[in-house]
């Protein structure tokens, strides 16, 4: 074997396989399988009700996979559900409604999960939060309570929070989809500027343009299905599968 | 002391203030003393039984774990409904005379009571803290668990601060509740003020002065505890405005994002 192949070789950081969700008698997911490997910028988008969401939500064990395996480190996640709190702090999460913790300050809102889950002091917790809450332009803004900030504000501090425990992989589900148009650009932003440092990230996401632009990997997701997972370039102008050529013609006339 | 007696309601009011002021103010006291105290040892029970019956149970868990979880569940549902199915007054008597008959202890009726007061309190909080609990928008929960926080995190630093704000108005009706409600102590010897109103009216037979003074007395302390808990209620909501942090805090004026003109 050639070890320089190993070498260049990404490092994998989500392995799934054979993911299957039933939501009392509905299967929502069938069969999920792909790789996650460092520095992807995967974006996943589909119908609304194809199990995006659901999908991303299992990875996270936000809702706990009928059966299939979540390889993480050499460990499947879905066994070994005794050390989940630690696999989460791997996996940082983003949600469509924000979900700010509402008694705590934007600081404090960055700077819990180092406190209590990472057990940081809170001098060195501080810093890492003023340092992520300064990248999505928030820094100003850290004795302000949630309900005090704008959408796309409030979406810039929880992906402040999700940064602040370095996670390995950043799942973001419709991180926009709640957000104005103008709001929508401010979030895409930080976004944007985080893919460009090579976070490694797995987007659920409406904005076609986006994900054009800035994936990796595009997966299309179709009734639970993974139908076609490739390059942007791939799935937007050589589409091979015709759901996935017919998905994309309704999304960009509905645009225009 | 005036040799004549009164002969009019408000001289008779007057009388009975210079004769038993201090035993008013003893049983106040002591009303006070076991409405407050049972209020907070309820409240303490019953964020305990809420946070026991809410913790989720997971399908995948070993069938002791759920088994356990169940049983849990069981014994405090069993507890709730007991004691909120059940007048106080009978309580007391089954507590203070039911301890002494079957377990030979003789503790004194104020315990008796105290006991009684925030175990009753207990269930009816317990009720009201699983409501505050499942009031709280079911995203927080799942963000703080998306950071890695387990159950306990998630309800101490997320969950209940807010929780306990949404229920304080709730807890000062008990609170109120419990101020009133201790006068059914009276049937164990409790000395709260009921007992010694009863007893100060019994020596001169003026049942209508001396619960005339009582009844003012009950109610400047409801009134004055209700006005207390507003007030509480303002201070845990915090101010209304914030400061803005000069943006150099980490001297990164041209990070992704430089705040707009305009924008607070």
């Amino acid at each position: 074997m050639d070890n320089k192949v190993f070498a260049i070789e990404p490092q994998q950081i989500l392995k799934i396989k054979n993911l299957v969700k039933y939501f009392g008698k509905r299967e929502i997911l069938k069969d999920i399988s792909f790789d996650v490997f460092q520095g992807d910028v995967i974006c996943i988008i589909g119908a609304s009700g194809s199990g995006k969401s659901t999908m991303l939500r299992c990875i996270n064990m936000l809702e706990i996979p009928t059966s299939g395996e979540i390889i993480h480190d050499e460990r499947n996640v879905v066994e070994e559900q005794d050390k989940l709190t630690l696999y989460r702090t791997k996996v940082g999460m983003v949600f469509q409604q924000f979900n700010l913790f509402n008694n705590m300050s934007v600081l404090e809102n960055c700077m819990v999960g180092l406190v209590k889950v990472l057990q940081q002091d809170k001098a060195k917790a501080k810093q890492t939060a003023l340092h992520f809450l300064d990248k999505v332009g928030m820094a100003q803004y850290i004795n302000a309570k949630p309900h005090q900030l704008s959408g796309g504000q409030k979406q810039r501090v929880a992906i402040a929070r999700a940064l602040a425990i370095q996670p390995q992989v950043l799942l973001m589900d419709e991180p926009t989809s709640a957000l104005d148009t103008q709001m929508v650009g401010e979030v895409l932003a930080v976004m944007r500027e985080l893919a460009k440092e090579g976070l490694t990230m797995l987007i659920v996401t409406h904005e076609i343009a986006f994900a054009r632009e800035v994936a990796s990997r595009i997966i299309y997701v179709e009734d639970g299905v993974i139908v076609e997972d490739d390059t942007p370039d791939v799935i937007f102008n050589h589409p091979k599968d015709a759901r996935t050529k017919a998905f994309l013609s309704r999304v960009t006339t509905g645009l225009a | 002391m005036t040799s004549a007696m009164p002969v009019t309601f408000f001289g008779w009011v007057y009388f009975l203030l210079q004769q038993y002021g201090v035993l008013f103010v003893k049983g106040a006291l002591v009303t006070l003393l076991l409405a407050v105290g049972g209020t907070i040892i309820g409240c303490v029970i019953g964020l305990f039984v809420g946070i026991l019956q809410t913790i989720p149970i997971n399908p995948k868990d070993g069938l002791v774990k759920r088994g356990f979880y169940r049983c849990i569940r069981a014994i405090l549902a069993a507890y709730v409904e007991l004691f909120r199915g059940t007048p106080m007054i009978v309580q007391a008597m089954v507590v203070y005379y039911g301890s002494m008959q079957v377990y030979n202890i003789d503790m004194s009726p104020l315990l008796a009571g105290f006991i009684v007061v925030s175990v009753n309190t207990g269930a009816y909080m317990a009720e009201t803290v699983r409501g505050g609990i499942i009031s709280i928008d079911v995203g927080q929960k799942e963000a703080a668990k998306a950071i890695g926080m387990n159950h306990f995190q998630i309800m101490s630093c997320v969950i209940l601060p807010q929780a306990l704000r949404n229920i304080m108005p709730q807890i000062g009706n008990n609170l109120i509740i419990n101020i009133k409600d201790t006068s059914v102590l009276n049937v164990i010897s409790v000395t709260e003020l009921y007992f010694l109103s009863k007893s100060a009216a019994g020596a001169y037979y003026r049942y209508f002065e001396v619960f005339f003074i009582t009844c003012a007395i009950y109610f400047i302390m409801t009134f004055a505890v209700s006005r207390f808990l507003l007030w509480i209620e303002k201070r845990m909501d915090g101010p209304d405005n914030y400061s803005l942090v000069a943006h150099d805090l980490l001297a990164d004026p041209c990070g992704p994002f430089t705040p707009k003109k305009g924008e607070k």
